[in-house]
């Protein structure tokens, strides 16, 4: 039986449009309306409220909290500030990506981890010797996520919330504590909110009704792909294979490979991976993980040659699709879709190093009328929408 | 010396002015007004209240333009409108939604058959807003020139209306000829349904339904396209100031300059051509070019004076038709309207809300403008801005606008402040029919005729389409015969307004054609 999360009984009835899916096991709306377009435009309009309590979280506490998680993550844990959130891979020993998440420093000895994936094992299995608690608080941590340019407005109607970007605090909302972070998966403003299960309700109401005058919009899973795709945030199982799933080498990633070697701290103590990254960072990676965007008069070219006006998902794609440069292949994308902030036909796309380079033109392939044909493609710098408020 | 003055920092002449400083020409904008926008603008009228005081949609704004001016970097939004409800007499309701089995379950209601042919309709009106898309890219051909750049338009014009197939093509000559209420008749049998549709028929333009040469300025108005997706009706968030706000802020990344409260009292003209602008203080601006966005009334019998062009075309431009026809009531409201056939808040508020009960309905209010009054029962296009983008209002508050029509221009006895609040009593009388709560709940108003549309924006008659959209000043005779291509008597003078094609809405395609118009020429 699929689970349902903290806020079931009141997004249940919100859920008009009976499209769930499936998270870790939990069941999540991917639209409550009709059509996502809404939820998607609250996300950069007003605001989005989605429930994201299906994430892993881990709480790991103790003396060696810190030097564990060093260990484990490829950035540097210990010289994180109480207060601080850091956005890291984690990889095993041969350097490969295994999953990726969120590390927040809660106070010096405390960290919540949240992670795509079950990560307990893998923490117990790294804390041998240190003196740390790990502890799984997927269940009894509920979490909501809160975007858009309004978020902010909506949670100061509420208490106090300063927060710089990836900074995580504490506060009360509708008079239950919580524990607050300006993170997300959206690329847009906005907090993380996180807090016990058991007032999962109150703090929904508390949200809902301070935001109502703030366009406040209950989000699915639709509308959050296509603002990550946006925002150039790649995910797991979609966009990489986490190291323990793959069935082969080559489904595996590195960081550098994901664009994220800038999370890769090789001057730090040792970490699980690192041997293998100090070599690959001398080689270079084959790989690069890049946003490619269609050429809009190339793809309505191809339509029009069938007769047809361009056809647009309205929503984001999954699925592997090949990209070429000279007639050869030298890639495939991994998610795609139409922007309808930027009118354009965006993709994440995994290219060999020498085609990477933003500018470098390339073809896509795309289905027209049942035909394979290739349009052309330029490289671009992610994220392909970066708004200062994100940061500001 | 600059290489381009663009006069106006409406919409359209600030798109020209962002793709002449892209392709590398030194560009300054005067703009008349302390700031850009046009009638494509975002007030605060009242205190934290604030409108697009003038035009309200911004779904025409050809996606191109966005992509290529990268304009959501800019600030860009367009949210969604999702709904239409007409409001009827009865104490029912039509409502037109944005999912087709909703749609059509609510059609239905009215008339089964009507439902079935909804989409029917919206399938041939798509494939021929597809087919005559081209069109509003293309620098209009002089079907009498006989040079080679002209023929060669001439032939992909013609390629593109043979691609259309027979039965496309009979219904492009329907659209090019008849009346909207005709065209309509062809498809539909509820009242309310073709009278909410043929409303898109009649706007800006001094015509009833039932006038001949209508149901094209239906097309041009299915030509709103949102990602591929035509016909679907979009709000720019923060009103259609935002959008030249964002067009501005292209145009500055590209090194174009802008200057605002610069007026210009008229164009240089030397020799037959144009030498540069001399603003209303008095100061001289040199240029290589000149770029009118002011209507062609406004740019020729005014700017540059008749006496510096050819009697023919002074002659074509006195004659072109720019009677305003409309109208705009801007609401600040305490709460939502009540409407008595949809109680409470729900989702038909985040669309548009249309009194046009009957085609007989719309007919009557165009004949009280023929002879010179505005409408006493008017059209009504009604959104709530605030609904799609909270941040209009203050929190908890909204803004109204309604777009009003007739509303003529020459009104008997002309335009007094004590018509125009006459005139918006009666929109406020008419709506609040339908929603007996507004009155109680308005906290201001801003009433605005055509006069006031000319007097603050400049746009001669308040044409909000700088010149109607009739098919004898449509395409290669927008303005004048000979003169569609962007260029004019004057060498070195060009336009690029909407009184060139292809006409008006928040569209920007008359001022990206003109650029590239301009670059075609190495100007």
């Amino acid at each position: 039986m699929l689970k349902t999360t903290p806020f079931h009984a009141r997004v249940a009835p919100l859920c008009v449009s009976h499209a769930w899916r499936r998270w870790a096991g939990y069941l999540v709306a991917s639209s409550y309306e009709l059509s996502h377009e809404r939820e998607y435009h609250a996300i950069r309009s007003s605001a989005a409220l989605f429930d994201v309590s299906p994430l892993h979280k881990y709480r790991v506490h103790g003396r060696d909290a810190a030097r564990l998680l060093d260990r484990v993550v490829t950035r540097e844990v210990t010289r994180a500030a109480a207060g601080q959130v850091l956005y890291t891979p984690w990889c095993d020993g041969a350097g490969k990506v295994l999953d990726d998440g969120t590390i927040a420093r809660l106070d010096e000895q405390t960290f919540r981890v949240t992670s795509a994936e079950p990560n307990l094992r893998w923490l117990q299995d790294n804390a041998l010797g240190l003196e740390v608690a790990i502890e799984d608080v997927s269940e009894s941590i509920a979490a909501l996520s809160l975007q858009g340019p309004a978020s902010h407005a909506i949670l100061r109607q509420l208490g106090e919330v300063e927060l710089k970007y990836y900074r995580v605090g504490s506060t009360t909302l509708g008079g239950v504590p919580v524990s607050v972070s300006r993170t997300g998966y959206t690329g847009d403003l906005g907090f993380e909110i996180w807090l016990d299960a058991a007032h999962a309700l109150v703090v929904w109401d508390a949200l809902i009704g301070a935001g109502e005058p703030y366009g406040i919009t209950p989000a699915g899973m639709l509308a959050l792909d296509l603002a990550r795709i946006e925002a150039g945030l790649m995910l797991i199982d979609v966009d990489y294979v986490p190291a323990n799933k793959a069935l082969i080498g080559r489904q595996t990633s590195s960081p550098y490979e994901l664009a994220l070697g800038w999370t890769v701290n090789l001057d730090k103590d040792h970490f699980v991976g690192r041997n293998a990254l100090a070599e690959e960072a001398k080689r270079g990676p084959q790989w690069q993980f890049v946003g490619l965007e269609l050429d809009w008069d190339a793809l309505e070219r191809l339509y029009v040659e069938a007769g047809l006006a361009p056809r647009l998902p309205s929503a984001a794609w999954r699925s592997s699709v090949p990209v070429y440069a000279g007639g050869d292949q030298v890639g495939y994308a991994t998610s795609g879709g139409w922007s309808p902030l930027l009118k354009k036909y965006i993709a994440l796309a995994h290219l060999r190093s020498r085609w990477a380079a933003p500018g470098t033109v390339v073809e896509m392939e795309v289905t027209v009328e049942h035909r394979r044909r290739r349009a052309a493609a330029r490289v671009v710098k992610r994220p392909f929408f970066d708004p200062e408020r994100k940061r500001s | 010396m600059v290489d381009a003055i663009i006069i106006g920092g409406g919409h359209n002449g600030l798109v020209c002015a962002a793709y002449l400083a892209r392709a590398g020409k030194k560009v300054l904008v005067l703009e008349r007004r302390e700031r850009v926008g046009g009638a494509a603008l975002t007030e605060e009228v009242f205190p934290g209240f604030r409108f697009s005081v003038f035009s309200y949609v911004g779904s025409l704004l050809r996606p191109e333009i966005v992509r290529e001016l990268e304009l959501a970097r800019h600030g860009l939004q367009i949210l969604p409108l999702e709904s239409t409800l007409t409001p009827l007499p009865n104490g029912d309701y039509l409502a037109q939604w944005s999912d087709p089995d909703r749609n059509r379950r609510e059609l239905a209601r009215h008339s089964p058959r009507d439902a079935e042919a909804y989409d029917e309709f919206g399938r041939l009106m798509h494939e021929m807003a597809r087919a005559v898309k081209p069109l509003l890219g293309m620098i209009p051909p002089d079907p009498a020139s006989l040079a080679p750049r002209e023929l060669l338009g001439l032939a992909r014009l013609g390629r593109t209306l043979r691609s259309l197939g027979a039965e496309k093509f009979h219904a492009l000559a329907k659209l090019l000829t008849m009346s909207s209420a005709d065209y309509l008749d062809e498809w539909f049998e509820c009242e309310a349904l073709k009278a909410t549709k043929a409303a898109s028929g009649i706007i800006g333009t001094l015509a009833g339904p039932r006038s001949p040469g209508t149901a094209y300025v239906l097309l041009h108005h299915y030509m709103g396209e949102i990602d591929g997706v035509f016909r679907a009706w979009g709000f720019a968030k923060g009103g259609n100031g935002s959008v030249s706000e964002a067009i501005a802020g292209a145009a500055r990344s590209f090194g174009a300059q802008i200057r605002t409260n610069a007026p210009v009292a008229r164009v240089l003209v030397a020799g037959g051509r144009a030498k540069g602008v001399a603003l209303e203080s008095g100061e001289e601006i040199a240029a290589k070019l000149v770029v009118s966005g002011a209507d062609p009334r406004c740019t020729f019998l005014g700017l540059v004076g008749e006496k510096h062009l050819p009697a023919d075309f002074v002659q074509a431009i006195r004659r072109y038709r720019l009677r305003g026809s409309s109208g705009k009531v801007n609401l600040a409201l305490a709460e939502l309207p009540d409407f008595t056939c949809l109680p409470g808040k729900g989702p038909h508020l985040r669309g548009a809300i249309s009194i046009s009960p009957s085609i007989e309905y719309l007919e009557r209010a165009y004949d009280e403008a023929k002879y010179g009054e505005f409408s006493r029962r008017p059209y009504l296009d009604v959104i709530l801005p605030s609904m799609i983008d909270p941040s209009m209002a203050p929190p908890g508050r909204h803004v109204m606008s309604i777009f009003v029509q007739y509303a003529p221009y020459h009104l008997n006895g002309g335009w007094t402040d004590a018509r125009r609040e006459a005139f918006g009593d009666t929109v406020i009388d008419t709506l609040a029919e339908y929603a007996p709560n507004l009155k109680a709940a308005i906290l201001h108003r801003q009433v605005i005729t055509p006069a006031d549309i000319e007097r603050i924006v400049g746009l001669s008659e308040g044409n909000i389409f700088q010149g109607e959209l009739s098919l004898e000043q449509m395409f290669f005779l927008r303005p004048a015969p000979a003169w569609a291509n962007y260029r004019t008597p004057i060498r070195g003078l060009y336009q690029c307004g909407a009184g060139t094609h292809p006409g008006g809405g928040v569209m920007g395609a008359s001022g990206r054609n003109a650029a590239r118009a301009i670059l075609r020429e190495g100007g």
